[in-house]
């Protein structure tokens, strides 16, 4: 659905949880299965006395995704405080970046609502320390308690804005899964751990003041709020109510979005230099991680298409995730690269995503035993998808089962040509009136003995092949 | 007798039981009215030194006593800066000058009276009441180091650490007849002292001599990789403290004479700096022009600071906690409401103001740009060529009444003239006794180049090795 009066731009906030510590302290990063208020120190807590010491290579990564992002770096950066009251805040203030940001005027391309590449670009990307996690008894507004979980505070985060070039809530999500992708190709963020990317959205129709969606951590969440507003803010406008600015929270459960506050109650922050950190010249740090940057998504696919001959469709769905990508790189190294992409693109992630599971549940050298046995003509393509399947229902580690295990367990192995050929002419013998059938010029009278010999072999014939069985037999029958 | 490091060291290394040391130490500050400390650490301390009998270590402060301002944090000692907002804070962690006094083999003895969270020249913010000068009990000891300064002065520890943000350490050693010491702003690492204004401030030693002064320093200096403004120290600073001051070229700011100046404090300072003529040193009349700034930028960035600092006292995780718990919002502003004193929410205010949406730059900014100016004015008088040290009186006039400032916060502001730029250049400078004045100590303040503590400690020690004032004793300690 186009929307040409939808005008949506995005703050993202990106946990860069590969690193070891946190941005501030050398606590560990590798909170989430750990119980809470355990990754503290006097650092992270803001115990009075205590100072921030600047973690480089958080500044590394940082660099690593501004140049992804085709941001300018900018030679000196600092940080500034930011000054507001909230218990899972322990200094009162937040370290973060405000003017001289890391990195200024980037962009990357997205896939349109037109289904066109489409240019979306990036405001600036700073850097900025994570607060603790409040934990409500209940919900946000009826709590009648709350508990406050320090793991999280100091892990370091970058913010990207975005200009408000996006048009659609699926454009929105287009551009989370873009920049999601992105991320891991840089190796310095997991999506896949909690609170990892976290959104806030400003959204408003042509001519209408805009609203904010604070705090969304799902793609899924961002596309439906982003929806709702949509509805919501027409619905207002037809009922001759002005959107004012505002900020809104949204609610997962009930699928809807509440006003927190207006812009006359919004905050004065008091941003000041950070007098505890000293400015840093990054200017000399820019080529060298320039030099290390890896390949990113659109030069991977475009290095697909080219090394390994496979169509673009294939090498995009291929390269839209890091681990699939890297996946079919094992996998095309050993098997027909072509057939490799078919199978890992068109089956094998169709698969996966109907399980919800990630490629890290399917093993590259199954892979590769399974391409070499529909190469070799050993089963047929219907028993190679059934070996994934089976392969991807078991409850255990996938080591546990074999391919072949699977082929032999199953019966899955192509029936043996004389097996087949057995079939073929018992069929032929017994199909008197589709032989006739055939003989009077009715082409389609083959399927029938075709039908008849794959109910013989019990469906392991290759339908192809007992079809041109088939019709040998009875060019020779014919002749006799 | 009031013992000087040398000698404590030299009476500990010939087999004087440290413990006895220690108590007799505490038994004199329990019979005190000076109200030097907030919290002993008694047990802690005879502890230390009952180990230190036994097994005598090895160190610059081997079983020294030493005494530690309250803004300044201690494992296991309760450190409240003389707030009631921190009553029952105990640090789990040492602050950096903390682990390098303890592995110097140092006994803290306890924690001591202060300007609530340092904002105060006279101490007499402090939630427990105001210090006591040993020179005349009805007075100031002056602020906010008042604490550390009157024990050192009074015999009640032989030295101390302070801090200083725009003169508290220099400030109450003027007034309480002792030698103080504001290092470079980087010199010894801020990492465990709670800030009041992060980019003014520095720990310091209070000592009764240069020399003690110097050993002090020798420990505490020197970089610490969780403060990211400290800086590497070169040390050998008691090594380094003959030579004298022949050839030194002392400047003389004419902005620091004159108006507002008592006189028998700038004749005792004048006679001091004859006295260095006397030893070697010649000087000459300077400009530092900026200096009417210096008051403004520096309590417009002091407050601005230390009301981002101190938002985060909400008595939630440490501290003063009140009766029943409401609402967030209103449970910690009545903690907040109840914890800090007049002045302390006067510059949390005012410092609130400065910083807000529309006044940054006309205030702020505006005292960014005075400081820069300030600290030129610093580096082009103390350039090559120009002098090598700047010498003025610390303050305008010796410790004023208890009582007669605190209800006019604006005339005690001004009290900081002469300190305060000093911190918004980063420069060091040390205070020592020049004389008297009404029979109350005066200080002399010289100051230095960026990271030249060792020029300054000289010209002091030459001073002091000609002058009788820094064995003046008060007399209610005799």
């Amino acid at each position: 659905m186009a929307e040409k009066d939808v005008i949506i731009g995005l703050e993202v906030h990106v946990q860069l949880n590969k690193l070891n510590s946190k941005l501030f302290c050398g606590c560990s990063t590798k909170y989430h299965d750990a119980p809470p208020n355990t990754h503290t120190c006097p650092v992270c807590l803001g115990l009075p006395g205590t100072l921030p010491v600047l973690n480089r290579r958080a500044v590394e990564y940082a660099i690593r995704v501004a140049l992804a992002l085709n941001c300018d770096i900018q030679g000196e950066t600092l940080f500034y405080r930011k000054n507001y009251y909230y218990p899972d805040l322990p200094k009162a203030f937040q370290i973060t970046q405000y003017d001289f940001p890391l990195g200024l005027g980037g962009a990357i391309l997205i896939k349109g609502e037109d289904g066109e590449e489409k240019k979306i670009r990036i405001t600036r990307v700073h850097m900025e320390e994570d607060p603790g996690r409040l934990v409500h008894a209940g919900t946000i507004d009826r709590a009648k308690y709350s508990m406050v979980d320090y793991n999280r505070c100091g892990m370091s985060l970058l913010e990207v804005v975005t200009e408000p070039d996006l048009r659609s809530p699926k454009e929105a999500r287009s551009f989370l899964d873009k920049l999601r992708n992105i991320l891991e190709y840089l190796d310095v963020f997991d999506g896949d751990l909690e609170g990892a990317m976290r959104v806030d959205s400003n959204i408003s129709l042509v001519g209408g003041e805009r609203a904010e969606v604070k705090n969304i951590s799902s793609h899924k969440g961002v596309e439906k709020a982003l929806a709702y507003e949509i509805t919501r803010q027409r619905s207002a406008r037809r009922r001759g109510v002005a959107q004012v600015q505002e900020t809104r929270h949204y609610d997962e459960l009930r699928g809807i979005t509440v006003s927190i506050r207006t812009k006359e109650e919004a905050h004065d922050y008091r941003y000041f230099p950070e007098p505890d950190l000293v400015p840093m010249r990054i200017a000399d740090w820019v080529p060298r991680v320039e030099a290390e940057l890896p390949e990113l998504p659109d030069a991977k696919r475009e290095r697909f298409v080219s090394d390994y001959a496979i169509a673009d469709d294939h090498a995009k769905s291929l390269t839209s995730e890091i681990r699939v990508a890297n996946f079919y790189e094992d996998v095309a190294k050993r098997a027909p690269p072509r057939l490799a992409a078919v199978w890992i693109a068109d089956v094998l992630k169709g698969e996966l995503n109907y399980r919800d599971v990630t490629i890290d549940r399917f093993r590259a050298d199954d892979m590769v035993k399974i391409l070499d046995m529909i190469e070799k003509g050993t089963i047929t393509e219907k028993g190679a998808v059934e070996v994934i399947r089976t392969i991807l229902d078991h409850p255990g580690d996938p080591s546990e089962v074999d391919p072949a295990g699977v082929v032999e367990a199953k019966g899955l192995a192509r029936a043996e040509d004389d097996a087949v050929k057995v079939a073929v002419r018992a069929a032929v013998e017994e199909s008197g009136q589709a032989v006739a059938d055939y003989r009077a010029g009715n082409d389609k009278a083959v399927n029938f003995i075709v039908g008849v010999v794959m109910k013989k072999t019990r469906g392991r014939a290759d339908p192809g092949e007992a079809n041109r069985l088939v019709k040998e037999e009875l060019d020779r029958t014919g002749r006799a | 007798m009031i013992a000087m490091l040398r000698d404590l060291k030299e009476r500990l290394a010939s087999g004087a039981s440290a413990e006895e040391m220690v108590s007799s130490l505490f038994e004199k500050i329990k019979r005190s009215q000076l109200n030097a400390y907030s919290n002993l650490s008694e047990d802690l301390a005879l502890e230390r030194a009952r180990k230190f009998d036994l097994a005598p270590c090895s160190g610059l402060l081997a079983g020294v006593p030493i005494a530690i301002k309250s803004a300044i944090s201690t494992k296991e000692i309760e450190t409240n800066c003389s707030s009631r907002i921190l009553g029952g804070y105990i640090p789990p962690y040492d602050a950096h000058v903390i682990e390098r006094l303890e592995e110097e083999g140092a006994i803290i003895i306890g924690k001591t009276n202060m300007d609530e969270f340092a904002m105060g020249t006279s101490t007499e913010t402090s939630c427990f009441g105001s210090t006591r000068n040993p020179w005349d009990l009805d007075r100031v000891p002056g602020g906010s180091s008042g604490g550390s300064a009157a024990a050192v002065a009074a015999g009640e520890a032989p030295c101390a650490l302070g801090s200083d943000t725009g003169g508290s350490i220099r400030c109450p050693a003027s007034f309480c007849g002792i030698v103080g010491l504001k290092p470079t702003y980087g010199l010894v690492s801020r990492y465990g002292l709670v800030s009041y204004a992060n980019s003014l401030e520095q720990i310091g030693p209070l000592a009764l001599n240069v020399d003690d002064a110097a050993l002090v320093l020798d420990v505490i200096a020197g970089q610490d990789l969780r403060d990211s403004t400290s800086v590497k120290s070169e040390g050998g600073y008691m090594a380094g403290l003959e030579g004298g001051v022949e050839g030194i070229v002392c400047g003389v700011p004419k902005e620091y004479f004159g108006e507002g100046v008592d006189p028998l404090v700038e004749k005792s300072v004048w006679e001091a700096i004859s006295k260095l003529e006397e030893l070697g040193a010649s000087w000459k009349m300077v400009s530092l022009p900026h200096t009417k700034y210096a008051l403004a930028a520096y309590y417009i960035i002091a407050m601005s600071e230390a009301s981002s600092n101190l938002a985060r006292f909400d008595g939630l995780r440490y501290g003063l906690r009140l009766g029943a718990d409401q609402d967030w919002h209103t449970t910690f502003s009545e903690i907040r409401a109840a914890g800090f004193g007049p002045e302390v929410k006067r510059r949390i205010l005012l410092g609130t103001y400065a910083l807000s949406a529309g006044y940054y730059g006309r205030y702020y900014l505006k005292a960014l740009k005075a400081r820069t100016l300030i600290k030129e004015d610093f580096e082009r008088a103390l350039s090559a060529g120009g002098a090598d040290l700047l010498v003025t009186p610390t303050m305008p006039f010796p410790a004023f009444k208890i009582g007669e400032r605190v209800e006019d916060p604006l005339s005690l502001y001004m009290a900081d003239v002469f300190t305060v730029p000093i911190n918004l250049a980063g420069v060091p400078a040390i205070s020592l006794p020049c004389g008297f004045a009404g029979g109350l100590p005066v200080g002399l303040q010289i100051i230095g180049r960026h990271f030249d503590e060792a020029s300054i400690l000289r010209a002091a020690k030459a001073y002091e090795d000609a002058t009788p004032y820094h064995e003046a004793v008060p007399k209610e300690v005799v």
